[in-house]
This record gives C-alpha cells, structure tokens and sequence, in this order.
C-alpha cells in the first residue's frame, strides 16, 4: 500500500453538506430515470403525495392524514437516501482528486517564447492556467511544474512526493522513459524545458473528476446487467401489487393506497438500487486513493476479473538492482586482504553494484589509502573497472571471461576453485564478479538479485484469487527460472524484448484470459494498449500514459495487486448488496401481508411473527427499516466488501451466510424494534 | 417401516436405478454412437429421404428455434382442424360429437404444449380417431420437442466455443425412434397386460350388482397411457385419468406410470453429465433438485397419511388418512407422492383429485408446478432450471469477485435480459391469470356469459382462490392437472389459459436456447481458482435459494390468501 494514504473520514461534514444539497438537486426527474429502481419509488412518493391531497379535500376511506403524510415522509426520505448515497460517493471522489488537482493550479509558469534558431527565446511568467498543449514552459531548482509535461531537454531531480508521497527525489531527463514531469511536484536541482503535453481540462486527473461527478459517467457493462435484473425484480414485485387489488377484493379486503405503495417499496430492491451507482464511484474512488487514476469504471471492473499479471522483475520482484551478498576469497587468499581489494575496487564506481560491494565489505573507505590512485572506469571493450594505486598495485573486477583473458594473457592460471564457485553463482541466478590484483585472481563477488521481502505471500494470495503471474526480465533464462522459482511467480519471459510482452499477451488474450501489464516507455505502448488493464506509470512518457487506461502516480509496480483487489471488491459489493437487498423481502413480507388482510382472515395473525404492534405500524416499520437500511450501508458501499483470497467457494460460503442469512434475519429483528418504537406513538 | 411408505421409497429409488443406465444410453444415442438400437437407422433415413433434411447440417439458435416453432405451428393448425371435424372422421364408435371452436382451440394448444389441461372428458369429447392421431401423436411429438430443446442446450455446453446447437430434425426424430417409440412399448405392454383396454371396440356394458346397467368406455388405450407418462404429458385416455381403474388398474400399474414419469426427466439430467463430460455438474443438479422434491413430497405424505382435522373434529377416526378423493387400491402415501411428482415434473396426471388434498398438500403441489424445475417436464425442466442457474451465477459471480461466467462464457447485459424476462413472465401469466380471474368473478359476477363467472367456483372462500390460482399456475407450468372444482369449460378458461398455455410453453424454451446460443458463441475462459465452481455443493445451495426466494417473493400473497389461510382457518 502507498505509505502517502488520503485519510479523509467517510462522512467529512464538509462533504456531507455538499451531499446533502446534491440529494435535492438530483430529484429532478431526468437525472431520477437513470435509477429504473429507485424513480418508481420516487413516482411511489408523489402518488402518497396525491393521497395525501385527496385525504386533506375530505376523502375518508384512505385512513387518517398524518399517517399517510408519514408514509410520504418515510417513501420521500428513502429517495432522498438513495440521492445522498450517490452524492456522497461522488463528493468524495471529486474531494480526493481535487486535493490532487489543487496542486497544480494557478503556479507561475516560466514560458518560452521560440524566437527562432539564432536568437536566445524569450521567456515570461504567465499563470499555469494560460498555458496550452504544445507550450514550451521552463523549471529551474525551487520551481513548482505548472502542467503535466515531457521534457524536450535537460535533466532535474525532482520531488513528486505531492503526487505520490514518496519524499525521495527522482531523477527525469530527456529522451528515454522517464521523461514525464507532473504538474505540482517540484524541481529540486537542474533545469530542464517542458513541453505540455495536455491542455487545461484534459488531464487524466481532469477527466476521472468528469468521471466521478457524473456528466461522463457511463455504466459499466456488468452494471447494465444487474440493472436489467433489478428492474426485472422490480417488474415482478409491480406484478405482485397490481394483482393484489383483485385478490384483495376476492377476499373482500379493503386495501388502501399507502399499503399498496408501501408493500410495493418494501419488496422492490431499494437497497442496492440506491447504492449501485454509488459503488461504482467508490470503486474509482479507492483506485484513486492507491494513488491510481482510471480512464473509466469499466477498467476498475475489468481488473477484478484479471487471470494473468505480466510483472517486470526490476522494482516490482526484486529490490532495484542487485546486491553483492557474499565475496569467496581464492585459495592463499585472506578475507581481509580480498574484502579489502573488493572495497578499494569500488571506491569509484558509482553503480548501485559498486555501492553495496562498499557496503559488504563493511570498511571505513575513508581509512583506505586512495591518494592518487587513478580510477579505471568501466567500458563495453573491457567490461571491467578498478583502481590503480599509486604504489603500481593494479586491482581489477569484472565478468568472469574478461578477467581470466586478462588473467591468462599475463601468463598466470586461473585457479580452479574460483571457476568453479563462478559456476555455482551462476546456477543459482547470481552474478559473479571476479576480482584481480595485478593480473592474479583474488576471489570472487557474488552479487544477487535481493527478492522483495513479502512478495512470495502476495504471490500466494494472487494465486488463490485464479490470477497467474508472470516475470518479465532481461536476464538469461537460467537466472530469470531460479528468481521466478525464488519468487514464486507461475511464468517467465526472459531475455524480453518488447515485442515478447506484446506476444505473450495476444497468446494469453487467445486462450480467453484478461491480461494485466504495467509499463513506462514508449516501446511498452502497444502492449499497455492490448493489455486488458494496462498501468502506466506516471513517470512514464506520454505515449505510454495515453496507450494504458490507468496510470499510478506512485511508480509502483505492485500496484497492480492491488488494483486486482479493488476490482473484485467492486464486484463483490455489488453482489452481496444484491443479496442482502433480495434477502431482505422474506421479512417485509411477514410484516406487510398479515397486516393487509388481518382484518377480513383473522386466522393470518399467525403469519404475523414479529408479533408487530398494528397493521399500521407494522407497515410503517417495514417501510422505515427500508428507508434506513440504505444510509446504514453507506459505509460498506463507500469502503467495498472486503475481499479475502479464500477460493471461489469458500468466499461465496462465507458472504451468502453473512449477507443471504444475514439479510433475511437483519430484517426480522430491525423491523420488531422500530415496530416498538413505533408503537409508542400510535 | 410403515408398507405404504415402503412402497414410495422403492418407486423412487427404482426409478433412479433405472434413469442411470437409460441416461447412459442417451448420451449415447445424442452423440451419435452405436448403440442397440441402430437398425432404426433404414426407418430414420426414409424419413430424412422423404422430408428432404440433411441431418448432418449443425443448426445456430435462430434457425433450430425457427425449425421447431415452425413444425409445431403445423401442428397446432392440424389438431384443431381435426377435433373440429371429429363427429364426421372414423374410428368414432361411441358417436361422440365435434369440439366447441373454443374447446378445440383449448385442446390442441393443450396437448401441443405438453400441457394436457383438459377441459372435457375422453369418454365423451373425444374419439378414437382423435384420441390416437391428435391426442397420441401430439404427446408423442410434443416430448420429442421438449428434449431435442434440452438436447440444444447440451450441445451449446458441449463445445467450448460454437453456434451449432445441432440439426433440429435429426434430434427429433431420434428422440423418438430411439426413446420414446422402444420404451413405450414395453409399458404399454405392462399395462395391456394389468388390465387396460387395447380395443377399438365402443362402450362395453356391464349390470351391477344392483342390477344398474353401466356402460363402459374403453378404446385403444394402454398405448397414449405409456406415452402419456413416458412424455410427462398427463392428459388422460378417461376423465378421472390415473384414478380410473381402466387407466391405472393396480398398484403395479400405479408404480409403473410414476416411474414411466419420472424417468427421462432423471435420465436427462446424468445424460447432461455425460454427454459434457461433467458428471459432477449433473449430480450437483440432481441432489439439488431431490432435495427440493423431498421438501415438498416428505411434508406432503404426512399430511395425507394424518388426515383431515375438521374430519377428526367431527369424530371419525381417520385410520388410513385423508381419503377423499383417494382410491383405495392406492392409499393416501403414494397418492400424495404422485400428487407431488405429478406436479413437479410437467405431468399433470392424477391418481388422486388435488381438490381434496389438504389446505398445504394442495400449497406444495401449487410450489412444484410454480417452481417447474426440480426434474421438471421431459427436456424442459433442465431449460427451466437452466434459467435459475444463469440468475444464480449472476449473483454468485458478483459475490465472488468476478464479473459473472458460466462453463467459461461470460453472463453479460443480454443473457440476464433474457433470463429476467422468462422469470417475470411466469409471474404475469399466473398472477395476472388469477388477478383476471378474481375480477370477473368479483365484479362481473353476473355477466351474460354461458357460464356465468360466480358459478366458476366450486368452493368459495380461500379453496375458490385456490382453484383458479392453481388453474393458471398448472396452464403456466404446462402440468395440466387441475383443482377440480373449477368451471373451466367455457369461454373466459378455455382462451384465457389457452394463451397462457402458448406462452408459458414457448417463451422458457426459446429464452434458455437463445442464451445457450450467446454463451456458446462468445470466447472461452479458462477456468481458475478465482472462478466460481457451478458443480459445487456451495453453487448447488445458492440456486436451490435463488429458487426459494424467487418463488416464495413472486407468490407469497396468493399462496397466503389461497392454501395458506385456508389451513389456518382450519
């Protein structure tokens, strides 16, 4: 998870007030028919609105003014729930990315003029908001990025910790992969020149802000089904009341307008139908609070079905880069006299490599004597670097075959026992690197590939949740298995090249699997792009950014599982909410139909279990229980059912007894304490 | 234990013990593998010849649902014409007169839809001629269609990804050279031999004890008897139908018709297993709908073997149950276990009247017709479960964290659409049937009609509902039986169900074939630990609740005000 969690409280009043205004605006009946459920409850409320008319002109024969006028209240809140319900989801949706947009707007930027080849540009300060996409802006230390960007020239270290709250500094240049700057974070050293790459409104930020708040908000496809099967449950339950008033009248039972209306809202499934739209802006809502923006809800949908993750082993499997974790000093050789060798051969070099051999070797390198030594840096030709002492000693490391060509051409052996140790790195997925003093073996590093720590669990947990994960990694394929064995991931691709990732997709997309991929550069475009969900990274260039449909502002590889996570906690609460609203009828029913006909058959005051106070409380409690249940479950729809990698069937076990029996016996005891309470004023 | 309880527990388990190797033989006969009865092949292939069907054409959905919605419009066109005429046709011993226009409309959807609601009496309303060659030969053809849909629906699960469902004709025929001809003649033979009439001769008469002259229909009838059961029609040669001594002489014949119907729904189910190669998937379906049978039936003989508490306040001992409307030879155990058989499969035959069950006897049978799918008709009940299972993987999909799939296709917008609309549409036709029912009768009570709508009823009160509910529900079910009781053969009934009869028929075969069709189409996905298991106790347990709760949510109310308050105000 990101360490920089967004930790606004569910119900912020400032939301709620902003939620509570959105309810009442949302009763215009355009925005209610989008809901087929809950605009017929809303159409329920103007027909009490009717009655209650009716009554106040003299009409007797539909029971007492202030118990209609109650039903009405308790049908009009319950539209007003289900309102709130999505106003809140969308309130704190466009709160977590306002907070990150607000970072960005009205900052100085330093725009640049082209005067043309043989002049010096002209440059001047405008606001952020002027620039346009294709404006050059320029950053120097201490400078906020005005606008999302690529930089066309320079290199900067630059703070995204306001974006992704890692406070260690990255590094972004020109050309290559990481050429993306971020409106808002702030250059450190450096300067560098940026080309805008979005115009003001556009950005991704901009355009799930446009998603959350509902103008552009499409349902997703599996939203559009279980609206189908609402309004089909909604359709039978229309049937049951319809038919209801001949029946009634079959058994001479006077029925009123408020007990049709209220059985009917009763049975309908208000309950999710007031809460799916909210689920599905939560579902973005918490990829965004991972720090992850959605181009649209459907991808978030998608990720919960995911079978297969391609994961590249640098940053995501293994720590960064490798380590040297062992030196093995040749025969006659003593530890010291090799660590030290191995220390002062890395004084100079830069490489993550040479810093952890420095580390190892646990010397105070400023106690060595380096006084004039010269450093030999590393080249492609000789493939190894060192140092040169000033007293003509000659130390040396490098790969194994550059070392003893070295070695042998001097005239002395390689000595067996190291050559073998080079074997046995090797085999076990490491590097070796061989050391030298004046042309004669010293020993041998060996560096590893550290895995992460944790990540052979979450590997675990992706398999239990059915999703496969695969390595991709430019190592041979005999250290690229022993990771991948290490790791415990199911797949490898080794020695990829980009079109490997594209291919191994397309053959996982034939077999049916939904594939997931996390890229940064330009040559990753086409694969995030043929990825079923692919994951750009915000550092990443534009081409990737834009051929991906999410985009993590952490840099983080691993986001993926979680993202897989929020996906199926969409799914699951749409489903287990489905349950509990379905679950929920068995015991509006038991509280409803004694109630209607306990006048004209007497003996039903047997079906009458709850033991309800009167037939007009029974179904003011029923209609009560209904209407509250649905801000009751605000919090579950905002937060998501939590997802346990248990199995499909041990899951689907364990929310059919929470949420099925559950749903059937919430109700029984709900309804008998509002009943009692009810009952005080009736 | 108790012999009469014996006697339930081994015709059930023999029909089990039966179904297995029958299924077997299915599967076989459906996969195009040799079996024992390939000297049909000749029969089969004049017939191919002479009808001009390639039988090796795969067929998609549309053109197979076209192929069979087609044949049996020429049915139904060709059994109303002759029921029509029937006085004027031979084989007429008895010299039975024509059906009403809208009697005969009402009889050839009937049988033409395996429903066999009959609102006339065989003895008279009918006549030989008709009796075998609209009666007989609609039983026959209208099972045939019943499996070679369920067969559709095994082909669309069969292959990972394809349209061809297979050739319409080629299954029909077979289902019938191969199944249904062999089989019913070995009980038609079984009954011949008990005692039911297999002449063309007219009314026999006999002088009772009392002296009375009695005349005695009888006919060429231990034939559409086999049929009859074998296709789950129930529409029977006599107006009594499997309580009349001809029609069902003893408790032999009494074991034979209920295995004799019970028996392909079963089969079909291991077929299923088989044919897919998952055994696991078609037991999970059994044990749920045996189990959703033994809530129904294990209450239900109970009641019936206690008898009658309004009998008993009166002070007559009840030693053997509740006999009304029972026939001795049978007793009160295995009429109360083909009551609930007879509705929970699209039978609809009776041995007992379901009029005279008691008050939550008469609830369970309305719950297995309303439910339609434990066993369910011949190729039907499968399509009906079919339905339930696509809801609950719906459901259960989402609870488990995927979007939904079935056997490795995806459930999306337009499946569930279909799904939704078959589930809602049971519900309209019954309730809306009744509420249409109760409104005439109510208010219009008087209208100038033939048979006036107050004199419907029987019974007034709860039972009354109970009646015209059960009428519906048996019509939407396409069980035909009936709470007898009911004026049904007149006008509002004869049409009304007629429709209902159409519809309820049609619309579940073409939904479940149409998404069978969808699914089969779309791209594969394999299998993984993530998705939801549908051979898995844990699946079984989520339909078996999806079915309950459906059911129990769309007719809770008239289930209250029919059979529910009749038995509390008891």
């Amino acid at each position: 998870m990101s360490k920089h969690k967004k930790n606004t409280k569910l119900f912020e009043s400032s939301l709620v007030t902003s939620a509570l205004k959105q309810s009442f605006i949302k009763l215009k009946p355009g925005v209610m028919l989008r809901n087929p459920v809950m605009f017929t409850v809303y159409i329920g409320t103007l027909i009490m609105l009717g009655v209650c008319i009716w009554i106040a002109a003299g009409e007797t024969s539909q029971g007492s003014l202030a118990y209609n006028l109650t039903i009405f209240g308790v049908l009009f809140i319950t539209v007003l729930f289900g309102n709130f319900a999505e106003a809140i989801a969308e309130a704190r949706g466009k709160a977590q990315a306002d907070s990150l947009r607000k970072t960005r707007e009205d900052t100085p930027a330093k725009k640049v003029f082209l005067i043309g080849d043989n002049f010096v540009n002209e440059m001047k300060i405008v606001p952020s908001s002027l620039l346009a996409k294709g404006d050059i802006f320029l950053c120097e230390a201490g400078d906020t990025i005005p606008m999302d960007g690529e930089i066309i020239s320079g290199i900067a270290t630059i703070d995204e910790s306001a974006i992704t709250g890692e406070s260690a500094p990255v590094i972004r240049e020109a050309g290559g992969d990481k050429s993306s700057v971020t409106g808002g974070t702030k250059v450190l050293s450096d300067k560098i020149q940026v080309r805008v790459t979005t115009g003001p409104g556009e950005s991704f930020l901009d355009k799930m802000i446009a998603l959350v708040e509902g103008a552009s908000r499409q349902k997703t496809p599996n939203e559009i089904a279980l609206t189908i099967l609402l309004a089909s449950f909604t359709i039978i339950f229309l049937i049951v009341v319809v038919t209801l008033k001949p029946f009634a009248d079959y058994a001479n039972t006077p029925i009123t307008i408020a007990a049709f209306v209220s059985l009917y809202v009763c049975l309908i499934p208000t309950t999710i139908g007031g809460l799916l739209s909210a689920i599905g802006i939560a579902g973005m809502d918490r990829a965004l609070r991972a720090n992850v923006i959605t181009k649209s809800g459907k991808a978030v949908e998608t990720a919960g079905d995911l079978d297969t993750l391609l994961l590249d082993k640098t940053g995501t499997i293994t720590i960064g880069n490798r380590k040297a974790t062992n030196f093995y000093p040749a025969n006659g050789v003593t530890a010291s006299t090799f660590t030290e060798a191995c220390a002062l051969s890395s004084i100079a070099d830069q490489t993550p490599e040479g810093k952890s051999i420095i580390e190892l070797a646990k010397l105070d390198v400023s106690k060595l004597n380096t006084n004039g030594a010269s450093f030999i840096e590393f080249t492609a030709e000789t493939r190894s670097s060192g140092i040169d002492l000033t007293n003509g000693t000659k130390i040396r490391k490098g790969a194994f075959d550059s070392i003893r060509n070295m070695v042998t051409k001097a005239g002395n052996s390689f000595p067996d026992e190291t050559a073998e140790q080079v074997k046995v790195i090797s085999s076990n997925g490491g590097t070796p690197l061989v050391v030298s003093e004046n042309n004669k073996v010293l020993g041998v590093i060996e560096l590893q590939d550290i895995i992460k720590p944790g990540i052979q669990e979450r590997f675990e947990r992706l398999r239990k949740m059915g999703v496969k994960t695969v390595m991709v990694t430019g190592d041979n394929p005999l250290t690229a298995k022993f990771i991948a064995e290490k790791a415990g991931v199911d797949d490898f691709i080794a020695e990829a090249k980009p079109e490997d990732k594209m291919n191994y997709i397309k053959q996982e997309q034939q077999g049916g699997k939904l594939v997931a991929m996390m890229g940064d550069g330009t040559n990753d475009a086409p694969a995030l792009a043929q990825a079923d969900v692919g994951v750009a990274m915000n550092s990443g260039t534009a081409a990737a950014k834009e051929a991906g449909n999410m985009v993590d502002l952490d840099n983080d590889p691993t986001k993926l599982i979680e993202i897989v996570e929020i996906g199926k906690q969409l799914l699951m609460t749409r489903g287990t909410l489905t349950t509990f609203s379905i679950a929920n009828d068995v015991a509006k029913y038991f509280a409803i139909v004694p109630a209607l006909f306990i006048t004209s058959i007497p003996a039903l005051q047997a079906l009458n279990i709850m033991n309800l106070h009167s037939p007009e409380s029974a179904i003011l409690s029923a209609v009560i229980f209904n209407a509250i249940i649905i801000p009751m479950l605000i919090p579950l729809a905002l937060k998501g059912v939590a997802y346990k990698p248990i199995g499909a069937s041990a899951l689907l076990r364990r929310n059919l007894l929470i949420y099925g029996l559950g749903g059937v016996i919430v109700p029984f005891i709900g309804i008998k304490l509002i009943d009692l309470v009810v009952a005080l004023f009736i | 234990m108790n012999t009469e309880l014996t006697g339930v527990v081994v015709t059930f388990l023999l029909t089990v013990f039966l179904a297995y190797p029958l299924a077997k033989y299915i599967a076989k006969v459906f996969a195009g593998e040799r079996t024992f009865t390939d000297f049909m092949n000749p029969v089969e292939r004049f017939i191919y010849r002479i009808s001009g069907i390639d039988p090796k054409k795969g067929m998609n959905w549309k053109e197979y649902l076209t192929a069979m919605l087609m044949i049996n419009m020429l049915w139904l066109f060709y059994a109303f014409f002759l029921l029509l005429n029937q006085s004027s046709l031979p084989l007429n011993p008895d010299g039975n007169p024509n059906m009403t226009p809208d009697l005969s409309f009402n009889t050839a959807i009937s049988f033409l839809v395996n429903c066999n609601l009959q609102h006339y009496s065989g003895e008279s309303g009918l006549t030989y001629f008709t009796q075998l060659f609209v009666i007989t030969f609609l039983q026959f053809v209208s099972a045939a269609t019943g499996i070679a849909a369920a067969v559709a629906l095994f082909n669309g699960l069969k292959h990972k990804t394809t349209d061809n469902l297979g050739n319409f004709w080629d299954i029909f025929t077979k289902t019938i050279t191969r199944i249904l001809l062999p089989i019913c003649i070995v009980i038609a033979v079984i009954l011949a031999f008990n005692g039911s009439p297999a002449s063309y001769d007219g009314k026999d008469s006999i002088v009772t004890l009392q002296g009375d002259t009695v005349g005695v229909s009888r006919g060429p009838a231990a034939g559409m008897i086999a049929i009859k059961h074998l296709g789950t029609n129930g529409g029977g040669w006599f107006g009594v139908n499997s309580a009349h001594p001809l029609e069902n002489p003893n408790y032999l014949t009494n074991m034979v018709e209920l295995i004799a119907q019970m028996l392909i729904p079963i089969a079909m189910l291991f077929a299923l297993g088989f044919y897919i190669r998952r055994k696991k998937f078609a037991y999970m379906i059994f044990a749920v709908m045996t189990i959703g049978m033994l809530f129904l039936i294990v209450p239900t003989i109970n009641w019936e073997m206690h008898g009658s508490p309004e009998i008993a306040k009166m002070g007559i001992l009840q030693a053997t149950g509740a006999m009304e409307g029972k026939e001795v030879r049978f007793g009160p155990a295995i009429s109360g276990y083909w009551s609930i058989v007879t509705t929970i499969i699209s039978t609809g035959s009776v041995n007992s009247m379901h009029d005279s069950s008691m008050p939550l006897s008469g609830m369970m049978q309305m719950l297995g017709m309303l439910i339609n799918a434990f066993y369910g008709g011949v190729g039907v009940g499968i399509l009906n479960y079919f339905i339930y299972i696509i809801i609950a993987v719906f459901i259960g999909g989402l609870m488990v964290g995927r979007t939904p799939e079935f056997m490795g296709h995806k459930v999306e917008a337009r499946e569930v659409k279909i799904a939704a609309l078959v589930t809602l549409l049971s519900a309209f036709l019954i309730k809306g049937g009744t509420a249409l029912a109760a409104y005439y009768f109510v208010q219009h009570g008087d209208a100038d009609w033939a048979v006036k709508p107050s004199a419907w009823l029987n019974n007034p009160g709860n039972h009354g509902f109970s009646e015209m509910f059960y009428e519906f529900t048996s019509a939407n079910a396409n069980n035909g039986s009936g709470f007898e009781g009911l004026g049904d053969n007149n006008i509002f009934w004869n049409v009304a169900t007629g429709f209902v009869l159409l519809l309820g028929r049609f619309l579940p075969i073409i939904g479940p074939i149409a998404i069978i069709g969808l699914l089969a189409k779309k791209k594969y996905i394999p299998e993984s630990s993530g998705t939801l298991k549908v051979d898995s106790a844990t699946f079984g347990i989520l339909t078996f609740a999806i079915i309950i709760i459906i059911t129990a949510l769309s007719y809770f109310p008239p289930l209250v005000l029919g059979p529910i308050a009749e038995y509390l105000g008891m």
